[in-house]
């Protein structure tokens, strides 16, 4: 593990900003700090880097212990949320900076700034300041800067946040394959969990100042080990009683998660769907929220409202319609425990989950009905 | 209605003007006009006389170090204030306003309680030979007590709008304390710095009341206004000219202050402008 951190506790007055937070990443990954506002991502990060310092508990980078070092001493890039770029410097001049204050010559200095405005694709731009960059050059200029004196840890805080919705996907892909390029061990914090999956190699899910889940991003959506973990990622609907939703048993669970792709809602004379018509409720489509590539329906089955995804190459739907609903899969919640519940009437005719994918995927042109 | 508006608009603009002419400009242009009633050579002798330019003297020197020790203190405590959490806080950021509440001369006679005779510094000061009440040290306590707030108040608010981040990542990169203000934190604050060293300089000069309460001897510890309150009491035709003549150096140091005030009151917005344009884009 190239960067480790034990059992870090930290408190704020009454806060409990971490709590026991432990976890660890190997050299050249590029992990994610996941959680929503408030639940210590940015506290940890900060106590990484130095920025603060914890109640206890360890923070090793390369093995050594730097809980005594100051920032500077850490060997960490920092690209801060603002990307607090010096406002009365130039772009060469920001990235400049750190190797000055380490009082490298001169000639060493230009030759390091000049390869990394290359690398970041800043050609041109040298003498420009801050506030005559665009948001997504700005990135790069942070990014740079944090690059120049050849730390072993980049952390980045929240890298997105300040660019628009558009750049962003650009920059995610950018940044992803920059860091990868470089080599150098990152940890990003986002409370995006599009972000997180789509641009990390591992996963941190936080809440509340604990680690919630650990893991590389596939075993966080598929296989989420606590409740706030299956809350959290898959926009997914959380029902405090489930009761009456046909196929599953409520047993000693309290709660039931549902994400968009565990519910499909047919019309009744879909041919596809004809031999599970039987295992359907009713359901009727309380609102229709166009998504760009695809609808979202939000759908009253028997008092509680569902929602889901339907492609918008299917037949047209309107509200109040009343549609066939069947949901192939819950997170069933008790307490902090999450188990995902399959549907147990569709389990005895299907028990292989065959059938369900035919029904999305076969050759009847599932899509066109 | 937007006729109506419009009216509304020039009688407005007619009683502020005829207002800020009636009572600011005509009562300062009066006091040039009375300055050279009996002629240039008198007006350049009244202000060349031993105890006018004492009163320079004693003007310069409390101003001086006022400005100086207010602009260093106002740095530290805007810092302070800005950059750490502490206990007490905002007790101290109030604390700091004091002088702008209370009158000056209770400022004064406060010094003369505490440094006075009957003050209870006294002991220490009588054992040190030092004299500070109806002296010049006085003068520049009382000077420096009314302008205390000034530069801090210009700064802290642009020391919190910019935020610690650029500071936090400068030390992350190694830059230490000093660096780190004079690349980072004082360009930015340097606009608000002059305008409130500006404030504090017309404000020193100005200052009537808290030293009044402590400078007793003309020719020696007495002020620019203190010169020409004398020389106006003194009654004779003659020294109310002097008392108008030596008041137009401080009416001629005040317009320079308003056009320098303009200046940088200019610059300064002008860089907020720019950093406003960074947040929003």
């Amino acid at each position: 593990m190239y960067v480790e951190v034990r059992e870090i506790n930290k408190t704020f007055g009454d806060f409990k900003a971490s709590d026991h937070v432990s976890f660890g990443i190997e050299k050249g990954k590029l992990a994610a700090l996941l959680g929503p506002s408030g639940s210590g991502k940015t506290t940890i990060l900060r106590i990484i880097a130095g920025l603060e310092s914890a109640d206890s508990g360890d923070v090793l980078i390369n093995g050594k212990t730097v809980n005594r070092l100051s920032p500077s001493e850490r060997g960490i890039g920092f690209v801060f949320q603002s990307y607090a770029l010096f406002r009365y410097m130039t772009v060469a001049e920001n990235i400049a900076f750190g190797l000055k204050v380490k009082k490298q010559p001169a000639d060493k200095i230009k030759e390091r700034v000049a390869e990394l405005i290359g690398l970041t694709d800043l050609t041109g731009l040298e003498k420009r300041y801050p506030n005559e960059l665009s948001g997504g050059q700005r990135q790069r200029v942070a990014f740079a800067r944090a690059l120049a004196p050849e730390p072993g840890l980049l952390l980045l805080d929240e890298p997105f946040a300040a660019i628009d919705a558009k750049v962003r996907k650009e920059l995610r892909q950018w940044l992803r394959e920059m860091i990868h390029k470089v080599g150098i061990t990152s940890i990003f914090v986002t409370h995006d969990q599009d972000e997180a999956v789509e641009v990390a190699d591992q996963i941190m899910v936080m809440d509340k100042g604990r680690i919630e889940q650990t893991g590389v991003p596939y075993e966080i959506y598929k296989e989420p080990k606590t409740a706030f973990v299956a809350g959290f990622v898959g926009n997914p609907v959380i029902l405090e009683s489930f009761e009456g939703l046909k196929g599953f048993e409520k047993g000693e669970f309290t709660r039931a998660i549902i994400r968009p792709e565990f519910v499909e809602a047919f019309k009744s004379d879909n041919p596809h769907f004809k031999d599970i018509i039987p295992f359907a409720q009713e359901g009727v489509i309380r609102d229709i929220l166009f998504r760009g590539s695809s609808l979202e329906l939000k759908i009253d089955v028997g008092g509680v409202l569902l929602t889901t995804h339907r492609s918008l190459e299917r037949r047209p739907v309107e509200v109040g319609e009343k549609m066939n609903v069947i949901i192939y899969r819950l997170y069933a919640i008790q307490g902090n425990e999450t188990k995902l519940l399959e549907n147990q009437d569709l389990k005895k005719i299907d028990p292989d989950n065959k059938r369900m994918e035919s029904y999305l995927y076969g050759d009847g042109g599932y899509f066109t009905t | 209605m937007r006729k109506q508006s419009k009216t509304g608009k020039i009688v407005l603009i007619t009683i502020s003007t005829l207002f800020v002419v009636l009572m600011l400009v005509i009562p300062l242009i009066s006091v040039i006009a009375n300055s050279l009633s009996k002629g240039l050579s008198f007006y350049l002798q009244s202000i060349t006389t031993k105890t006018v330019l004492s009163a320079i003297k004693v003007t310069l020197i409390a101003t001086g170090i006022a400005l100086l020790v207010n602009t260093v203190f106002g740095i530290i405590a805007s810092w302070l204030l800005t950059r750490y959490e502490f206990k007490g806080k905002q007790v101290l950021a109030a604390l700091i306003d004091i002088p702008f509440s209370v009158s000056p001369v209770i400022a004064g006679l406060s010094y003369i309680m505490m440094f006075g005779r009957m003050g209870w510094a006294s002991p220490l000061l009588e054992a040190l030979d030092i004299k500070i009440v109806f002296a010049i040290p006085g003068v520049v306590l009382a000077t420096i007590f009314v302008t205390f707030p000034f530069v801090s108040r210009e700064i802290i608010p642009v020391l919190n709008a910019v935020g610690k981040d650029e500071e936090e990542a400068a030390a992350m990169m190694g830059a230490k304390g000093f660096t780190i203000f004079r690349k980072i934190t004082f360009p930015h604050i340097k606009w608000a710095l002059i305008y409130g060293m500006i404030l504090c300089a017309a404000r020193a000069l100005g200052e009537f009341g808290a030293v009044n309460a402590l400078s007793k001897t003309r020719g020696e510890t007495f002020t620019l206004p203190l010169e020409i309150d004398a020389l106006y009491l003194s009654g004779s035709s003659d020294s109310i000219v002097s008392a108008f003549a030596v008041s137009s150096l401080l009416v001629i140091v005040a317009v320079v202050i308003l056009v320098l005030r303009s200046i940088f009151e200019y610059r300064g917005r002008k860089t907020q402008n720019t950093k406003e344009a960074r947040v929003e884009d």
